[in-house]
Formats: C-alpha cells, structure tokens, sequence
C-alpha cells in the first residue's frame, strides 16, 4: 500500500457517526474515500455547503458545484449551501467535529505551519487558519518527512505559523501520534515500522507509553 | 424602481483607482462579464478585495494579468502565478488575510459594526499591528471591518428592484459584499419583474443593489 493511502485510511477511522468534518485540498481529500461504511460524516466545503459527495460522471459536472480545490464534486441528498459568513461560522463556532489538514512543520507543542515558506511559496492561508482556529479537534495527515528527508515533525516550528497550539493527532505512514501538554505521544506504528525508524525521522523526541499498537490501514 | 442597466452604463460608474470587491471563489461565483469589461477598458489602478485571486486567464485573475490592479486584498493567491510573480517583482501590494476574517470585516462593514474579535490567527504573523485581547481566558485578535467603493456581485436571478437568489457554491462572497460598499452592481443570469421571486427565497435584499446589468449570452457576445 502507498504511504498516502495508508495515512488516509488511519485517519478515515477516527471519526464517530455524525461527525461534521472539513478535509483540506490533497492527501486529506482522500480521506473520505476510506471512511468506514456504517459510518456516516457530514463533509462541509469552506467555499459553501455541507454533505459533499463524491466527483459527478464526466459529462455531469455543474459548474456551481466544487470543492475548495475548485474540482467538481455532487452535494448529497440533506446538503445545503449558505454564504462564506456562515461557512466560517460553522468553521470558527466550534460546530465542526474535526478538519483534517496537511503540514508543512508540526511541533511538539502543538504549533502548525502549513502556509508559506518565506521568500519561496507565499500561497496565503486561504481558510486554513480558521480550520485551525476552530475546529474541536485538528488531525494533520502528511507524509513523515520532507523530500529531502528532513523531519517535519520538530521540537519548535520554523516556519510562519497557522496556528498556536492547535494540533490534536498526527498521522503519517509511520505511526499515529497526539499531541499531548508533555510532548507527542506514539500510539501506534505502521506495520514494519520500529520505534528507532520513527524516532530517527522525528525532529522531536518522541513520548513512548507502555503499550504501542498497531497501526493497521 | 427599476435598476437594470447596460454593461456601458455600469461601467461608466467604476472609476480609476477604485477599491472594488468582486465575488467568487476560484472563478465559481465571479462576474465575469463586469470583470471582463473591466480588462477591456481603461479602469486602471484598482484596489482589489477577493477571496482569491483565480487564474491568469480566468476569474478576477485577468485583472491582475492585465495590469489593472495596484493592492490586492486576499486569502489565498497560490492559484494564480501571475499575482505572485508581480508581488515579488514589487509591481503588486498583497494583503493576506484568513478566509474566515476576511468574510466577516466585510459582513462587519455591512452591518454597521466597529470590528469583531476572533481567535483565528492568534499566535500567528496575522496579529501583527492589532489589539490582541483575552477574555475568559481565550485570546481574540480585534479585526476591523472592511468596505469598498464598488462590489461587483454575481447572481442566479434578480428582479427588476434587485432581490438576489444564488445558485449552489455561488454564493460565498456575493451576499457579504453586497452590503458593504457604496456601489453595487450585480450581474444577473437571468432577471425577472419585480413580484416574480417569493420574498422568502430572496438571499440578499434589494436594499443593497445600485445597478444590475445582465449576463450575457453567449450569442450576444458572438
């Protein structure tokens, strides 16, 4: 199984039923497609409606209807739509269950950075920061390390923040991690997967309890 | 009162170095054929407030390509190379503020209110410059509210006094925008008599509109 989808289906089984969930643009896009059957999550799109279903056949798109990424998806029969106000008052008003976002950094304490790289990349935060703000728990589902292979889990973010404090559970290939007031707990590793690999690609040492389980896809 | 004018009318009222909103998100609610005017006259040295800046070749992001915008005020500009490249090269101001914040300074403006305070961005380079302050123990940054000369709205339908409806994910800046600047001016697909729309579906109340021009066809424009 490819490192994305593995990271995907980890974090697809944390929701509850009923759950309001907003994924972020790329890998946590993905999530929905692994969200157990009797499992039902109401997916809300910051650009204006809730329950987005899945990519119209081609031929079907309706050019008012996309996700943030600005592809076509459907809205699900009980969706509805509403302004960017209202949008980000579901967002900040603490009615979202969880979003589910990528990183660029990640810290022990919780910090996330995720929208720019001085001098290079200066995307903007779009409605990231609100997410971060707001939702009742934060989950970053990214892969372990950079290209290069550099940690992007640290001790102390370098990069311009999008939010203090704010990150919940970390899922990457390797294991599914929380973040906790002493440090990133490791709750599970990836079948394969040694507490000396992780902790070698970790820019943080890691908290290890007594029992660590098994992180299956 | 009737409110529908031509695109040369409504264009006349857009003046030179004008702050102008324009709805959308990516090109899903902009009015394109008002910005498209806009890129083929000599309207210059624009203020722009729009959630995103689009594409080069699509959305508000023509205005950008075409030189007719000195600041933007924006959430997000990775869509569209040309904002960034123009940033770097100094040709451009960009002003990045959260979605979410964004959204509400305009509402804020809309409804007569001195700003509103907000958790997002706390911690961040966005409380740079502003009042940050804790009430129960929770920080909020005090964000003030923001209007425009002009907004451009796009809307599914308007009637003839200028009740709008939206379509589906249309609607995300329009009905906010709508409020808050001095004048508004509306691209319609489609208009009807006033007494045509049930008051009850009405999203954003005539009140608000200044001018509505049509969409054009694409057999008008041929």
């Amino acid at each position: 199984m490819n490192p994305r989808e593995r990271i995907a289906r980890r974090v697809a089984r944390i929701f509850k039923d009923g759950d309001v969930v907003n994924l972020g643009i790329g890998l946590p896009t993905s999530v929905a497609n692994y969200v157990p059957d009797e499992v039902h999550i109401v997916l809300h799109s910051e650009n204006g409606f809730t329950r987005v279903g899945p990519a119209p056949e081609p031929g079907q798109e309706d050019p008012d209807i996309v996700d943030a990424g600005g592809m076509p998806v459907t809205i699900l029969p009980g969706g509805c739509c509403f302004d960017s106000a209202t949008s980000f008052a579901i967002i900040r008003g603490g009615h979202l269950a969880a979003t589910v976002l990528g990183a660029l950094e990640v810290d022990q304490e919780g910090n996330l950075a995720n929208w720019m790289i001085p001098g290079k990349l200066v995307p903007g935060m779009g409605g990231a920061m609100d997410l971060v703000a707001g939702a009742r728990k934060v989950i970053i589902a990214m892969e372990h390390v950079t290209k290069n292979g550099d940690p992007k889990i640290v001790e102390k973010c370098d990069l311009p923040l999008t939010g203090a404090r704010k990150v919940n559970l970390i899922v990457t290939e390797l294991g599914f991690m929380e973040v906790t007031p002493d440090g990133i707990l490791l709750r599970e590793l990836a079948p394969g997967v040694t507490v000396e690999e992780i902790q070698s690609k970790t820019g943080a040492t890691l908290i290890l309890p007594d029992q660590i389980g098994v992180m299956t896809a | 009162m009737n409110k529908v004018v031509t695109m040369a009318e409504a264009l006349s009222r857009i003046k030179n170095g004008q702050s102008v909103m324009i709805g959308g998100f990516l090109t899903v609610g902009t009015p394109q054929g008002l910005v498209d005017a806009i890129v083929d006259s000599e309207i210059g040295e624009l203020t722009l407030i729009v959630n995103d800046t689009a594409f080069a070749d699509r959305g508000v992001g023509k205005l950008i390509a075409c030189d007719k915008v000195k600041k933007v005020i924006t959430s997000h500009i990775g869509t569209n190379k040309i904002t960034g490249k123009k940033m770097h090269a100094g040709e451009i101001e960009v002003e990045l503020v959260p979605q979410g914040s964004l959204a509400e300074k305009i509402r804020s403006e809309g409804a007569g209110l001195g700003g509103f305070l907000t958790p997002t961005g706390v911690g961040t380079a966005v409380e740079e410059n502003k009042q940050v302050m804790e009430f129960d123990g929770k920080k909020y940054i005090l964000e003030r509210p923001m209007g425009a000369d002009i907004a451009l709205i796009k809307a599914h339908k308007a009637d003839t006094s200028g009740n709008l409806v939206y379509r589906r994910a249309a609607r995300n800046f329009n009905p906010l925008m709508a409020m808050a600047a001095d004048l508004v001016i509306v691209e319609a697909d489609e208009i009807v008599e006033a007494g045509e729309l049930d008051p009850d579906e009405v999203m954003t109340p005539c009140v608000f509109v200044d001018l509505i021009v049509r969409k054009e066809s694409p057999n008008e424009s041929a």
